[in-house]
């Protein structure tokens, strides 16, 4: 070993954080342990301690490099290079908490598939008069908002959990305006099982991301209806459609919708029961109402939430998008999901891609 | 007609920060201009050698700029342009031409002569001419020479001319943060960006930057400006270097970018308008040229790799506000005229020597005034700054701005990392302009007017819309006071906010402020934007005009009050 190569290494010796011990964060941890040490901070005190103790974490066994902590200044002075991983509604919040810790070295690639929305006192999605970019923000827009933190990141792509955890073949995208973020994210999660893309439209990928759990509600409502693969090659390109007039309303180029983070991530969404936004849709479609179904689950199906934002978004920006819509009534306005179908098919369309 | 005054100035002038000329960083680098020549030469070749590593490459770029060098000659020609221009390029085309001829070995020697001599005379000719003595009699000249023109024309009594009843700080309103930019001006070094709306400015902003005790700083002015002879000579005095938009070729911007950033590195205070040219619309400038900027950024982190105590380097946005810019009718028509067709424009200058004199004259016949808003110091990320010249994050804790440019434990040199930081610092920029931006109420009248008539006519695109006889355009009068009263308590709202500022002549009775707004807006201009008819109702003379002054208050949506 040459001595450069040893001072590379010794540099490489630095941890490397993830914040939210959910099932995509341990497995991000546990990928990113393959080649540095990692503190994974996990909100609950006692999953720390069983993650130490037990090393596993909801299913997953934690790789012997991936240290657990319960304290958000540990990671911030440890580490200079951070993944946040947690849910959308509580991404701001824990911005909030991180930010006093971080200063303009560090960099952060978040993982994290949701809007942020920011409304007057009182107000919901739906009592508010108009919804625009001004008050929804991705989450890379609300790191840059929340701290000083401006070399960011994000991770975009089909991957779901499970998978990556037995280490099957997957590919992600990291979306950065920097370059150095690209690589370093890049360097850091590469491996011999899971290859990485770059792409420079972060706002893109990670719309592309977002939107694409609207389109898994539905699929999964079609499987519960028990139709098959026509009809879901149907969803699947038209979905893809809506998604590119939608993100281009909302600051996304084209491009990015039809790489990894939107089409991949798309399709993987789309055919896989797995999924928590696939399951939403499965069980209203056979006849479960949404608020049961939320009651259930462990994690938060993002999707529910996009539905809502992305109806109002289009509403604003005079954007026809007939599944986002369709969707929209399904969950909250108790129109059934045969009703919605039926007027997805009666509805007269012609030109098939029209954006390109 | 009963004549509005705006309030008296009772601010005192500033005392200089420094005593002495020979302290000030712009003189230290005229006294050496030819060393400092000769550096920014050397960098600037390095850096042309670093973005063009293959000789091939290197060799169709100096192609390129003969190519348009003799372009520009045959086309475009200045009066400012040195005599030998022809001569210069063509030997660099026959010395080019003479590379096929030349063994290997030779050939990159040549080209580094050819480069050498291209890069020598755009530094050269860029930069300043700083002199002390003709500093200090232009500034006295420019002081004088206003003074009286103020005093002559404003006091109706024999002996006027020599009174001192007036003086230039009640026409020209300095608000802002002056105390904190003089401060800033002591521990680091200033780069001042300025909207840009008239060619006035630049004068306008020697003065006040000397009325605030700051040292002369040194511009980046546009070399069409140096056409003008007065203009010219002042230019000179007070430190400008020159920038020449005509020329677009790789070795030229690297110079220029070059120049400025060791500039800045050497401590001198620097002033461009960001803007790049001025404001054809009348809009506060959205999109800013990031080549200058980017040479602020480039300092700093060069600043913070050198050895020593490093210096900071501090971003002050500047807006300059008017009742009536001198030359709107030409670049309003310019600007539809582009919008329209996807044309471009060719850069002109209608103003001589002559017109120049005139306009001074009117302007300070006319009691309307100017205000100049000083906006907080920034670091080179944007951040806000303290008065100590300490970078601060939004909750106000100090962060170091040097962490921007660590990557791994070490500051290290990343282009494609600057020029995002760069862009950014615009974003930061034009955020600041709205926000210090001073509303005055010709600003809030030409814009009410406008936005109403575009709201009675909703099927009109903007075209169309100036199409419309002016004759068929009235507003009766009792409306617009009502939009006028709604759009201006929004105004003050957002003011409470932080999201703009406004002039306190737009305070008090709407009557009063409505009358005040019509008689200032585009006051010296043949046709008047906005006028009242004798029924009392609003009319306008000229429509495009109106467009021109409306656009300063586009981009607060205030649209939705109309």
């Amino acid at each position: 070993m040459s001595f450069t190569d040893r001072l590379l290494k010794s540099t490489d010796e630095k941890p490397v954080g993830v914040i939210g011990a959910g099932n995509f964060g341990t497995v991000i941890a546990n990928i990113l342990a393959l080649n540095r040490p990692v503190l994974l901070y996990a909100r609950d005190g006692e999953a720390v301690k069983q993650i130490n103790a037990k090393r596993t974490n909801r299913g997953h066994a934690i790789h012997e490099n991936v240290t657990a902590v319960n304290d958000l200044a540990v990671i911030a002075r440890s580490c200079e290079i951070i993944f946040p991983m947690v849910p959308s509604a509580h991404f701001r919040q824990m911005m909030k908490n991180l930010s006093p810790h971080l200063q303009p070295y560090h960099i952060l690639i978040h993982g994290t598939k949701g809007f942020d929305i920011q409304l007057p006192e009182g107000e919901t999605i739906e009592s508010v008069r108009t919804l625009n970019r001004k008050q929804v923000k991705t989450m890379s827009e609300v790191i840059r908002e929340e701290s000083v933190v401006v070399r960011i990141g994000c991770l975009a792509g089909p991957n779901l959990a499970k998978e990556l955890s037995q280490r099957q073949p997957a590919a992600t995208v990291i979306a950065s305006r920097f370059d150095e973020v690209i690589q370093i994210g890049k360097k850091l999660l590469r491996n011999d099982r899971f290859q990485v893309y770059e792409n420079k439209d972060i706002v893109g990928v990670e719309i592309a991301g977002v939107l694409k759990n609207i389109i898994a509600i539905a699929s999964g409502a079609l499987n519960g209806l028990g139709y098959g693969e026509n009809a879901r090659g149907l969803l699947v390109s038209r979905g893809a459609v809506e998604m590119v007039y939608l993100g281009r309303a909302l600051g996304g180029d084209v491009k990015a919708f039809l790489g990894v983070a939107g089409i991949g991530d798309l399709v993987t969404t789309c055919n896989s029961p797995m999924s928590r936004n696939f399951t939403v849709g499965y069980r209203l479609a056979k006849g479960e109402t949404l608020e049961n179904i939320l009651a259930d689950m462990e994690e938060i199906a993002e999707g529910v939430n996009t539905v809502r934002i992305a109806k109002k978004c289009a509403d604003f920006y005079k954007i026809r998008a007939l599944i986002t819509d369709r969707l929209y009534k399904v969950l909250f306005e108790g129109m059934t999901v045969e009703e919605a179908l039926e007027f997805l098919m009666r509805f007269p369309l012609s030109a098939d891609i029209d954006f390109i | 007609m009963e004549i509005l005054e705006e309030k008296k100035n009772k601010n005192k002038p500033y005392k200089p920060i420094l005593d002495g000329i020979p302290d000030w960083p712009v003189y230290q680098l005229s006294k050496n201009r030819k060393e400092f020549i000769a550096e920014v030469t050397e960098k600037s070749i390095s850096r042309i050698k670093e973005l063009r590593p293959q000789l091939k490459q290197l060799v169709d770029d100096l192609q390129a700029t003969v190519y348009r060098e003799q372009n520009r000659i045959k086309r475009n020609r200045w009066r400012v342009d040195p005599k030998d221009d022809p001569k210069f390029w063509a030997t660099i085309k026959n010395e080019l031409v003479d590379l096929s001829t030349k063994k290997e070995d030779e050939v990159s020697v040549a080209v580094d002569a050819i480069l050498y001599k291209i890069v020598h005379r755009y530094a050269s000719e860029i930069a300043g001419n700083f002199k002390a003595s003709s500093y200090r009699l232009a500034r006295e000249v420019i002081k004088f020479g206003f003074l009286r023109l103020l005093n002559g024309t404003r006091i109706k009594k024999f002996g006027a001319f020599f009174r001192n009843r007036y003086t230039l700080r009640d026409k020209i309103h300095i608000v802002g943060k002056v105390k904190m930019i003089r401060k800033l001006a002591k521990q680091g070094t200033v780069v001042m960006v300025p909207t840009h709306f008239s060619n006035l400015d630049s004068i306008l902003i020697g003065w006040v930057i000397h009325s605030m005790g700051l040292p002369a700083f040194i511009y980046g002015a546009g070399l069409n400006l140096f056409n003008i002879k007065i203009i010219a000579y002042f230019m000179n005095s007070l430190g400008a270097y020159k920038v020449d938009r005509r020329k677009k070729n790789l070795p030229y911007l690297e110079t220029l970018k070059m120049y400025s950033n060791l500039a800045i590195q050497k401590g001198a205070h620097s002033l461009f308008f960001p803007g790049g040219t001025r404001s054809r619309s009348g809009l506060i400038e959205k999109q800013l040229k990031l080549g200058l900027l980017s040479t602020a950024i480039e300092a700093q982190r060069s600043l913070y790799m050198a050895e020593g105590e490093p210096k900071k380097i501090f971003v002050v946005p500047v807006t300059l506000n008017y009742h009536c810019v001198l030359e709107a009718p030409e670049m309003i028509e310019d600007y539809l005229q582009v919008k329209g067709q996807d044309r471009y424009f060719p850069e002109q200058d209608k103003y001589g020597s002559f017109q120049l004199i005139k306009f001074l004259f009117k302007f300070f016949t006319n009691p309307s005034s100017i205000s100049v808003s000083i906006g907080p110091g920034l670091d080179v990320m944007g951040n806000y700054v303290d008065e100590n010249g300490n970078s601060l994050d939004a909750q106000g804790r100090i962060i170091n701005t040097r962490d921007y440019f660590i990557s791994n434990g070490d500051i290290n040199v990343d282009r494609q990392r600057e020029d995002e930081y760069t862009r950014m610092l615009s974003q930061r920029i034009v955020t600041e302009y709205h926000k210090i931006n001073r509303v005055f109420a010709s600003h809030l009248v030409a814009f009410i007017a406008f936005e109403i008539w575009q709201k009675k006519h909703p099927s009109l695109d903007l075209f169309s819309l100036l199409r419309i006889p002016e004759e068929d355009l009235e507003i009766d009068y009792a409306e617009f006071k009502e939009v006028f009263k709604r759009v201006r308590k929004q105004i003050f709202l957002m003011k409470e906010q932080g999201k703009i500022n406004f002039a306190t002549h737009l305070k008090g009775k709407s009557d009063g402020a409505i009358q005040r707004g019509l008689e200032n807006v585009g006051v010296f201009h043949l046709n008047r934007p906005l006028l009242k008819n004798k029924k009392g109702n609003i009319i306008t003379k000229d429509l495009s005009l109106l467009y021109y002054y409306h656009n300063r208050l586009v981009g607060y949506d205030l649209e939705q009050f109309i």
